[in-house]
């Protein structure tokens, strides 16, 4: 059952972009077990202003697992140390009485700090614009059976879906690789009839995209998947490296 | 999802669910094209008011999207900017007093919240607002809570302006000053939103006033009265908004109730 603990946090406060970073240590009492990771955070960000002092800038915004912003690096491992859930998914009992937590923000060339943990993922809707999208007009609806898609088909093109940008698999990557992700947005659009006619200038526009921006290569080491939130298999990169080559073999 | 939530599998232990409210009704008035009533200024998606009655399914937020986005604004935007044609591109710029005045408020506004210089932080009085409108503008509303939520929304109000601490600079990026500027927006939507539901003597939707229910405690609604939309019109932060009625006519369709019994 619920009950509370004392932790002690070891996080990354940086003022600025060019700033010095450092870690600072925090002492927190009485966290419920039950709170979420966030809460906790917020828990300490509370009392830290009652001391006049500034607070531990975090992003956030659904709290749900759906958004992608909650990008925290906790205990050296993005998102924590559950598999399949995002940061704000994270729930205090997790942890035990006396625990040190050290807290990062993600780290990766292509994704600076703005401030404390607080990152700048632009790059990834920079990649998003390159080609993240379908442009046909809708025009009336269709009738369902006109264009049958396997269950296989639409399973694997809805877990590609499943993506949310966080960009834990990039902080997770030694390259600081976006593939996972790149992947996993070409996936989803090459898999069905609506993402056709852009297939190969997608495949192109994106990677293009993402090699413009500085992230890594991919060096096949699964650090990325196995770090996932969302659970997004390796099998994407391979489905991108053909997509890719396909592309640029008809240039 | 549930265990990892709750700790508890839901195979195992019997869920723990009550009902709470994830959405609130309404939004930024529009008009057919998705035009707010400030010229050229379009709300699309969620914010607007314009899809989804006194009630709606989670989901339906995302078709409100989808439709405004794909189906409405690329049409009715062009309506718009037909008429811009005219005005030159020279003219394009920042320069306007418009511009300058704008800009001068807002600075204004952040350094009224900066020097208050009290002790609650934004999250403390946003809780204590979240409180009020919980207890008495949430599922369940009564005349009497109604009355109360107004003069609870401004003692909240009160401590806000006399009691708010931001901490931090006005020029950095600083999440506090961001609270607090969110939270001077909700006092005023608050406020807004307990008035609209005393004014609206009816069970309706996701509006249920206690009062007005039937004797197997469905909602009761009162169609003679209240079949219109409420828009009230802004006037000022502290001034009491302007009711403006939109009457619903229905051609297409016969009003009835929702019945899920027989
Ligand atoms: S692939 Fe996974 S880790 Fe990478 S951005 Fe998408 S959800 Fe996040
Ligand atoms: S805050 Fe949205 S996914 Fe964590």
């Amino acid at each position: 059952m619920e009950h509370n603990i004392s932790v002690n946090l070891k996080i990354w406060r940086q003022r600025g972009p060019k700033e010095k970073g450092q870690f600072v240590n925090y002492k927190l009492d009485n966290v419920s077990t039950g709170s979420s990771f966030l809460e906790m955070l917020d828990m300490l960000n509370q009392q830290l202003v009652e001391r006049g002092e500034e607070p531990v800038v975090f992003d956030s915004d659904c709290r749900e697992g759906i958004c992608g912003m909650c990008s925290l690096y906790i205990n050296g491992h993005p998102h924590g140390p559950v598999q399949g859930i995002t940061t704000c998914q994270l729930h205090m009992r997790k942890f035990n009485d006396g625990d040190t937590i050290t807290i990062e923000p993600w780290r990766s060339a292509a994704f600076p700090v703005i401030r404390d943990l607080m990152v700048d993922r632009n790059a990834f809707d920079k990649i998003q614009q390159a080609g993240g999208y379908v442009s046909f007009n809708c025009g009336g609806a269709p009738d369902a059976n006109a264009t049958p898609i396997s269950k296989e088909v639409a399973d694997t093109a809805m877990d590609s879906a499943t993506c949310i940008g966080c960009g834990a698999c990039v902080a997770a990557c030694k390259n600081g690789s976006a593939m996972l992700f790149v992947s996993a947005k070409v996936s989803q659009f090459a898999l069905l009839p609506q993402g056709q006619v852009e297939r190969k200038r997608r495949a192109r526009a994106m990677v293009r995209k993402m090699d413009e921006l500085g992230f890594g290569n991919c060096t096949n080491t699964g650090a990325c998947a196995a770090e996932c939130p969302k659970n997004i298999p390796l099998s994407n990169i391979a489905r991108l490296n053909r997509e890719f080559i396909n592309a640029k073999c008809s240039e | 999802m549930y265990q990892m939530i709750s700790d508890d599998n839901p195979y195992e232990t019997p869920m723990m669910i009550f009902p709470a409210s994830h959405y609130t009704m309404g939004g930024i008035w529009v008009d057919y094209e998705l035009q707010t009533s400030v010229k050229g200024l379009f709300a699309i998606g969620e914010c607007n008011f314009s899809d989804h009655g006194a009630n709606r399914l989670g989901a339906s937020a995302l078709m409100q999207g989808l439709a405004d986005g794909y189906f409405v604004l690329p049409y009715t935007m062009q309506n718009y900017l037909s008429d811009q044609i005219k005005v030159a591109r020279s003219t394009f710029d920042t320069s306007h007093p418009e511009f300058d005045k704008a800009e001068a408020d807002v600075r204004a506004r952040i350094q009224r919240l900066m020097d208050i210089k009290g002790t609650k932080s934004p999250d403390e009085i946003h809780k204590r607002l979240g409180h009020v409108m919980w207890n008495l503008v949430g599922m369940g509303r009564t005349l009497q809570g109604l009355v109360k939520a107004i003069d609870e929304i401004e003692e909240v109000r009160k401590e806000f302006y006399n009691d708010l601490r931001v901490v931090g600079k006005a020029d950095d990026l600083n999440t506090e000053l961001e609270k607090a500027l969110r939270l001077e927006d909700f006092l005023v939507i608050a406020r807004m939103m307990a008035i609209d539901a005393l004014n609206r003597n009816e069970s309706c939707g996701a509006h249920f006033r206690e009062e007005y229910q039937t004797a197997d405690g469905e909602a009761a609604r009162r169609d003679d009265q209240y079949m219109y939309v409420s828009c009230w019109k802004y006037t000022g932060d502290n001034v009491k908004p302007i009711l403006i009625k939109e009457p619903l006519n229905y051609e297409a369709i016969k009003v009835q109730t929702r019945n899920y019994k027989s």
